[in-house]
């Protein structure tokens, strides 16, 4: 049986960047529960080898139990039954091992009962659950929940709620309904408040519900009568297991993650609490919920890719044709190593964005434990505006590299990978899911736009610049200058019309070769430290620059006047 | 509610699972340093049995018994990693060459030496030498019932355990009074995964003889963290004759040992009737293939 840590030494590579000395003492406040808690650490040596022991039990659960199960709960699906989602054999079996191992709340500090893990490892573990079962990991997943509950509860509301996250219930985010998808705005569900009771209740109907039924959920909710906009919503904790009213009327048939029960859910006066302030629940909580929703999707698509290469990779060392492996082929080595590169640099920015988003949290959370001082704020400050540069881009270019991977490793399978006696096929359609849901690339694209315009990227791709590498890179280096360069002037060029059709226009092109540099850089610092990587360097700039050209080719020679052109509906 | 103490008997054995060319030295024993150590696998079925009685009885305390070279004191930190409560390791050279008889007299004595239990759970056999004799000669020498191959405990009554049994031809539930020892064999269900926190906790935990290879950055821990002590018992701790161990408190003597290499030499040819196939059948349940 294999171990998806230890048999990927990437992971612990990631695992070991030099940020991890920040990250860590800011989440451990200095070790102070070390003298309170009999498993918290008691140095940053110690942290970072429980992280390594942690993984490698996540890594060993992923070979041996999770991801065998998959077909199984791929063919078989959960159903409703009496009103309630009764998950596939395999998952339930999966989440017996999960809590068994203590693998829920894993982020969460000691005193709930949680692991008080950074953002690094715990992302770490979804990029495994995800290689081993992309719908499965969604269930898993959502322990993210708890943190939405952890930042904006009130302390009364974590006690009672984040150890039950700890001991393994499960979570779901009750966002979308039937007339507001990525339009969130338009929420109908509606919530009451009962001033005789004392107590809110919600009615109304969501759809596309991930673990609809699970048994602590978040629920967007106007609370606010006569609102038409994001501005009469809040946020509810519904409290599946106590209540047990809400009714799943159906779940989706999906063309992926089939495992992963997707409700449509009906609220008949369901009693449910407020988190933090009225008014607040699109404008700041579902914000938060979705960045970490967004970088749990980015680990997912890397997850897949992971299956997807490793999948290809066996298959074309294995499978002659013209009296050869096919690996061999001019065609199909190219492939791999284009999809291994992007593998590569997608991970890369992945592990990026979650120290980003580690060093931000942290201080977001000791913000709430005292005031902090004025470094200390710049230093969150200039973290969130990463993290927020960095979550949509990541989403965003990972999962439309994870599509791309697994739409080549089917290829590279040719017929067989057609046919459902190999996991390409789960896993191709499993990958389909990552560009659409948790807001689609096009609406990535109109997040990390916002980090182009207000130059983050760009000042992050400085600091890359000055970043001190070995002589023999220096190549590499002035091939990401000067494709700066050319993304700078393209950039101008949209910009400077100060139109906004015709910046939404280019934004993609704009946000992908901003993308390409920055993993670029990511694999040219990565080979820095291990010359292992220089293979996945030396392809992903040669590709990535002649991608960026095409782009930059397409703006330098298109004007506002040309839109008219691209409209189907004035036809 | 009542509570129960629970001993389990644990093995460290290399992996002869997936054995290659190399495994065997000339002189045909088994070549341990090419051998991942790992923990006996039926004595994991064993140790689930033993954590579901204690999931089941809150307040039952799991102890891990195990003997061997000083390495195998990570059996006990799997154990606890698991859920465990606590172990002991038995590593004395004078233990070296036990054969089933000698070590099912260390282990009783040291079984004595840690008090009362209500049952021993121990794997059916272990995977390099496949007697299945230890289990039933610790209960002999301690003078209680044994229940061998079980599958699963099925129920505790007021005196009495309930316990499943995996035969060749069927499976049989029997019941026993306790104190008992209980073979577990690899069909019961797989042991749980080692958990977080557990690992977290008792990561560091060691004996006093792997003690020396501990960091001094961590040494302090072993005062503030007591459970990080694995007691490690000699011969003169569990009050052992030493002629009843070892080499010579061991009859079995080893006259030779062959590197057996399957070849598939031997074919039959059967036809397409329903006689042939009931005696296929019968021959790949009775070689374990099938069931």
């Amino acid at each position: 049986m294999s171990n998806f840590f230890t048999d990927n030494p990437d992971l612990k590579f990631h695992l070991n960047h030099p940020l991890m000395k920040k990250i860590v003492a800011l989440k451990e406040r200095n070790f102070a529960d070390r003298d309170k808690y009999d498993y918290a650490p008691v140095d940053f040596e110690d942290t970072m080898d429980s992280y390594e022991r942690v993984l490698e039990v996540v890594g060993e659960i992923c070979g041996d139990i999770i991801a065998p199960n998959a077909e199984d709960i791929d063919a078989e699906g959960p159903e409703v039954r009496d009103n309630h989602v009764k998950y596939a054999k395999g998952t339930e079996i999966n989440l017996e091992a999960i809590r068994k191992a203590g693998l829920m709340g894993i982020t969460l500090p000691r005193k709930y009962g949680g692991l008080n893990f950074s953002i690094v490892p715990y992302t770490m573990a979804a990029d495994m659950v995800s290689r081993a079962d992309a719908a499965f990991v969604n269930i898993w997943g959502l322990q993210d929940c708890a943190e939405t509950i952890h930042e904006f509860a009130s302390e009364e509301q974590k006690d009672r709620y984040l150890p039950r996250f700890c001991q393994g219930e499960t979570g779901a985010m009750a966002l979308t309904e039937p007339d507001a998808g990525s339009d969130l705005q338009s929420v109908q569900l509606k919530a009451a408040y009962d001033e005789e009771k004392d107590q809110w209740y919600l009615n109304g109907v969501k759809r596309f519900i991930t673990n609809g039924d699970g048994d602590i959920s978040l629920v967007l909710a106007r609370s606010e009568e006569g609102t038409k906009d994001g501005r009469g919503l809040s946020m509810f904790i519904y409290d599946n297991k106590k209540y047990h009213t809400t009714k799943v009327r159906r779940i989706e048939h999906k063309l992926g993650i089939i495992g992963s029960p997707t409700c449509e859910l009906v609220y008949r006066n369901t009693p449910a609490e407020l988190v933090g302030s009225r008014r607040m629940g699109l404008i700041r909580y579902v914000m938060s919920l979705m960045n970490g929703a967004r970088l749990g999707i980015a680990a997912q698509s890397v997850g897949i890719a992971e299956a997807a290469y490793r999948e290809a990779l066996a298959f074309a060392k294995e499978r002659e044709q013209f009296g050869r492996p096919v690996i061999q082929f001019p065609a199909v080595y190219e492939m791999l190593s284009v999809m291994k590169s992007k593998l590569d640099a997608s991970r890369s920015l992945l592990y990026e964005t979650a120290r980003f988003v580690d060093v931000y949290k942290a201080w977001f959370h000791i913000s709430n434990e005292r005031p902090l001082e004025k470094e200390e704020r710049q230093e969150m400050k200039k973290y969130q505006q990463l993290a927020d540069a960095y979550t949509p881009l990541a989403k965003g270019l990972a999962s439309e590299i994870c599509n791309r991977i697994a739409y080549d490793a089917l290829q590279i399978h040719g017929g067989s990978g057609f046919m459902k006696d190999y996991p390409i096929e789960r896993i191709y359609r499993d990958a389909r899911i990552t560009s659409i849901y948790e807001g689609t690339t096009q609406l990535q694209v109109v997040a990390a736009i916002a980090g182009i315009a207000r130059g983050t990227l760009l000042k992050q791709i400085r600091e890359y610049e000055e970043t001190k590498i070995k002589p023999e890179l220096h190549t590499y280096r002035r091939v990401l200058v000067s494709m700066t360069e050319e993304f700078e002037h393209a950039a101008e060029k949209v910009h400077e019309t100060e139109n906004k059709e015709f910046i939404d226009f280019h934004a993609r092109r704009l946000v992908e070769m901003a993308g390409n540099i920055i993993m670029g850089y990511l694999l040219l610092l990565d080979t820095n430290r291990e010359s292992r990587f220089w293979k996945s360097l030396e392809v992903f700039v040669r590709n990535a620059r002649a991608e960026n050209r095409e782009r930059a080719e397409f703006i330098m020679i298109s004007s506002i006047n040309d839109l008219g052109r691209f409209k189907q509906e004035e036809n | 509610m009542k509570n129960f103490k629970i001993i389990v008997l644990a093995k460290q054995v290399p992996d002869t699972r997936n054995v290659g060319k190399d495994a065997m030295k000339e002189d045909g024993t088994v070549n341990r340093a090419v051998l991942p150590a790992i923990f006996n696998p039926e004595d994991l079925n064993a140790l689930e049995q033993a954590l579901r009685i204690k999931d089941k009885y809150p307040g039952s305390t799991v102890t891990l018994l195990t003997m061997g070279p000083p390495r195998a004191a990570e059996i006990i930190r799997e154990g606890l990693y698991r859920g465990a409560d606590n172990g002991y390791l038995l590593t004395d050279r004078a233990f070296a060459g036990s054969d089933t008889l000698a070590t099912s007299y260390a282990l009783s004595r040291a079984i004595m030496k840690i008090g009362d239990f209500d049952f021993i759970l121990a794997g059916r056999q272990a995977i390099d030498g496949d007697t299945a004799q230890v289990g039933p000669q610790v209960a002999e020498k301690l003078g209680v019932p044994q229940v061998t191959y079980a599958e699963e405990i099925v129920d505790i009554k007021k005196n009495k355990a309930v316990v499943r049994r995996r035969l060749e031809k069927g499976v049989e539930t029997v019941e026993s009074v306790f104190p008992l020892l209980i073979t577990v064999t690899g069909t019961a269900p797989a042991c749980r995964p080692r958990n977080a926190k557990l690992i977290m906790k008792y990561k560091r935990a060691t004996t006093i003889s792997e003690r020396q290879n501990v960091s001094e950055d961590y040494i302090f821990m072993y005062d503030d963290r007591p459970f990080l002590n694995l007691p490690e018992w000699n011969v003169g701790d569990i009050e052992a004759e030493p002629e009843r161990l070892g080499l010579s408190g061991s009859p079995t003597k080893v006259k030779k040992v062959e590197n057996v290499v399957f070849q598939a030499k031997e074919a039959k040819v059967l036809e397409a009737d329903n006689q042939s196939i009931e005696w296929l059948m019968k021959e790949l349940i009775s070689n374990h293939t099938l069931g």
